[in-house]
């Protein structure tokens, strides 16, 4: 699967559309990452634990997505967006959308 | 108990001051010498590729952070957010989580072995947000994403001898 966030895939002639394919995921870290973030919070700084949690949420969104438009028949996804929305403290909602297409 | 918080708040403000500031002077040192470590990667946020330009393979390339405000100066931004206008405590955070994102992002770039990246974007959520005195988690996350490509020529090359600037 191809997938890009450009118009079209770069050195390549879309010849089918299918639509929109998306994929997302809801996650929360455990307890012990949260007290630890909250610790982490009164100096400030990077909170390394959800920065791991919404790289692995992001990378199965895109495998969902991936998924949903291999389904479709299509082998290329252009145009990709994220979005990310936090849902309660602690929990994050990721998104990932785009165009599922065919190249040539 | 409420005494208690009452002794510890102007001590946890101070601690969060000093070890606040210094983690950011750390911080940015860091980003100086990652940035200079990661100008080999070209980051552009053109949609359409210059004619001339024949990708040879691409990837999409992903750089995040996830960054939080020490206590003291979420508390200073909250006093300041009463009478509104600049809240300048805030500027340095979110300019230290957008540069490392998009270092991360150049180095998945070149772990793929690409180096430029078009398309490049940035967005900034919010995660939690803290009370209005301060407290609790209060977490911004930095994404930077765009589609890494491999040319067959150099793309400094390409701008006819002028230096691309890029992000």
């Amino acid at each position: 699967m191809l997938i890009s966030n450009t118009q079209d895939i770069p050195g390549k002639t879309i010849v089918e559309f299918y639509g929109v394919v998306s994929g997302s995921t809801v996650r929360a870290k455990h307890i012990g990452r949260d007290i630890m973030a909250s610790l982490k919070n009164v100096v400030g700084g990077e909170l390394k634990g959800y920065t791991e949690l919404l790289t692995e949420a992001r990378g199965e969104a895109i495998r969902r997505m991936s998924r949903q438009a291999e389904e479709m028949g299509a082998n290329a996804i252009v145009n990709v967006r994220f979005g990310t929305s936090s849902v309660a403290q602690g929990a994050a909602e990721l998104f990932a959308y785009g165009t599922a297409v065919t190249v040539e | 108990m409420e005494l208690l918080s009452l002794a510890l708040t102007p001590a946890l403000l101070l601690g969060a001051w000093l070890s606040g500031s210094w983690l950011e002077r750390r911080h940015l040192k860091s980003l100086l010498l990652l940035e200079s470590g990661s100008s080999d990667v070209l980051a552009l946020t053109i949609e359409k590729l210059p004619p001339g330009w024949r990708v040879t393979s691409f990837d999409l390339v992903i750089g995040n952070v996830v960054i939080s405000q020490d206590y003291f100066k979420r508390f200073a931004g909250a006093l300041k957010g009463i009478v509104g206008g600049n809240i300048r405590v805030f500027e340095p955070l979110l300019e230290r989580a957008r540069r490392e994102a998009l270092i991360r992002m150049k180095n998945e770039a070149r772990a793929c072995g690409h180096d430029v990246i078009i398309n490049v974007r940035i967005e900034t959520t919010t995660l939690a947000s803290s009370g209005s005195d301060g407290k609790g988690t209060a977490g911004v996350e930095i994404l930077a994403f765009g589609t890494a490509i491999s040319l067959d020529t150099s793309p400094r090359l390409l701008a006819g001898g002028v230096t691309a600037n890029g992000v």
